[in-house]
């Protein structure tokens, strides 16, 4: 008879396996409502653990906010409160929807949402479209600069990416990008510099033979290329179907969500299915946009740590050493958490590496026992958001996560499997 | 062994292990110092520690 420890060696070896196996590609556009099973009108999901308005973040409630305007449910955004505490608004995880969103997520029915297909076992992901840095709605701002966007984004970029989509019969290969893009500097979580200059030459000659005016091109085409945050979305999503796959694994220990709302953190572990273990979220370090400080930042948001969940981001830190340059640190810390990491990480990834290390895998699969046996917890790379709604974007950063929530799932996972 | 006047003569290269808070108060007075970040493993509660024991 197998002991328990045998079966977390066999439980941990395949979801690891299946999350560097899973074949995420870009398989289409749509809107959320359409696409997403699940996906109820007058639902609003959003990134990290479960929350409710009176414990939403600042930035959380401010891209709530914008979201029921965006959708015309009220143009008052002091009603917004009411609408959600009415239960008029329902609230949802992201991750329990299969989506995965930047900052505080924030994906309503009628947003065009990024579809991944995992061809190797068979999930779909989403992700929303990025808009760029700054003042946007994922950092909880909502004017009418944040609303025109949006808008323009569902009229006139959501066509024009259907219309690539279509005509990209075979997809675009998602893993492939982000593995090339490790070898350019990106570490795919808060650089993407390479991978939306790569994304963008796959999509590139769909595009201009798209059918649409010449000046609808280029509007898409500088909007996507000007901003280096592009593939930060599809990524996200890519890493989405990848955690899937190691998703729901019995007896494995392997974290498969790990994110942040802005008021709590909280994981999901494989073999625990879809139960959250929380804890407050800290506030990140790092560089802050001029006229702000520390003072003006909100504890840590987003579901953008799937990256990191995967083996990229804050864990591939060493193969890009100008994201300091954005995050704040030193390029030897960069290579200090990547080396870091892998003593809580179940293997060295088969297909993403670091050429700084000699090409060695980036740290791959967080087992939770590693995690509270060392006490090292996972360092993320991060933006940061201001903690009043409305605001937007204050600067970039990275987080170390609490271990509060890793010892809550030990002590559930003694309860579920009897130890 | 180095005796503290040879010590303070010379300048000082320094090896900060910890606490953040010295490596950045020896830079700001322009000394030369590297950090690395170490913490002692959380101290786990005695329950986590028999659990953790059962399953590593």
């Amino acid at each position: 008879m197998s002991s328990i420890k045998d079966e977390i060696e066999e439980a941990n070896g395949k979801a690891v396996d299946r999350m560097m196996e899973a074949e995420p590609y870009w398989a289409g556009v749509g809107l959320a409502k359409d696409v997403i099973p699940g996906f109820k009108d007058h639902m609003l999901t959003h990134a990290g653990p479960p929350t409710t308005w009176n414990r939403a973040s600042g930035p959380l409630k401010g891209a709530i906010i914008g979201a029921a305007i965006y959708e015309g449910w009220t143009s008052d955004e002091d009603e917004v409160e009411r609408l959600v505490d009415k239960g008029d608004i329902v609230l949802a995880p992201n991750h329990e929807y299969g989506i995965a969103g930047p900052m505080a997520g924030v994906v309503s029915p009628n947003m065009p949402v990024i579809v991944v297909e995992d061809r190797k076992f068979g999930n779909r992901s989403y992700s929303n479209l990025n808009e760029g840095i700054g003042k946007v709605l994922r950092y909880g701002a909502y004017d009418e600069e944040v609303l025109s966007r949006l808008k323009w984004i569902r009229d006139d970029l959501y066509p024009a990416l259907r219309e690539i989509s279509r005509r990209l019969k075979d997809g675009v290969n998602l893993k492939g990008i982000m593995a090339q893009a490790l070898h350019m500097g990106d570490e795919c979580h808060n650089r993407h510099v390479a991978g939306t200059v790569l994304f963008m030459r796959e999509i590139a000659p769909a595009l201009f033979t798209s059918g649409l005016d010449e000046e609808e091109i280029m509007e898409v085409y500088g909007f996507l290329t000007k901003n280096n945050f592009t593939f930060l979305n599809f990524a996200m999503a890519a890493a989405k179907a990848m955690s899937m796959a190691a998703h729901d694994i019995k007896y494995s220990t392997i974290v498969s969500v790990l994110t942040r709302n802005g008021t709590d953190a909280g994981i999901w572990v494989s073999g625990l299915g879809d139960e959250w273990f929380t804890a407050p979220a800290p506030v990140p370090k790092g560089l802050y946009f001029p006229g702000y400080t520390d003072e003006d930042a909100n504890p840590d948001i987003g579901d953008s740590a799937i990256m990191e969940t995967v083996g990229l981001g804050g864990f591939a830190m060493a193969a890009a050493p100008a994201v300091v340059s954005w995050v704040g640190g030193t390029v030897d810390y960069a290579v200090e958490v990547t080396k870091r990491t892998y003593q809580i990480t179940y293997t060295k990834n088969r297909y993403f590496t670091i050429p700084y290390l000699s090409f060695q895998g980036t740290p791959t699969g967080i087992d939770m026992r590693k995690v509270l046996k060392t006490g090292i917890t996972p360092t993320i790379n991060t933006g940061i958001a201001h903690k009043n709604a409305g605001v937007g974007q204050i600067g970039a950063g990275y987080v170390t996560f609490p271990v509060e929530m890793f010892k809550k799932a030990l002590k559930r996972y003694a309860e579920v499997y009897g130890v | 062994m180095l005796s503290s006047t040879k010590l303070l003569g010379e300048e000082l290269k320094v090896l900060n292990i910890g606490l953040e808070i010295f490596y950045r108060a020896l830079k700001d007075q322009g000394i030369r110092v590297v950090h690395v970040e170490w913490s002692p493993s959380a101290k786990l509660e005695e329950e986590l520690e028999e659990i953790l024991d059962k399953l590593t």
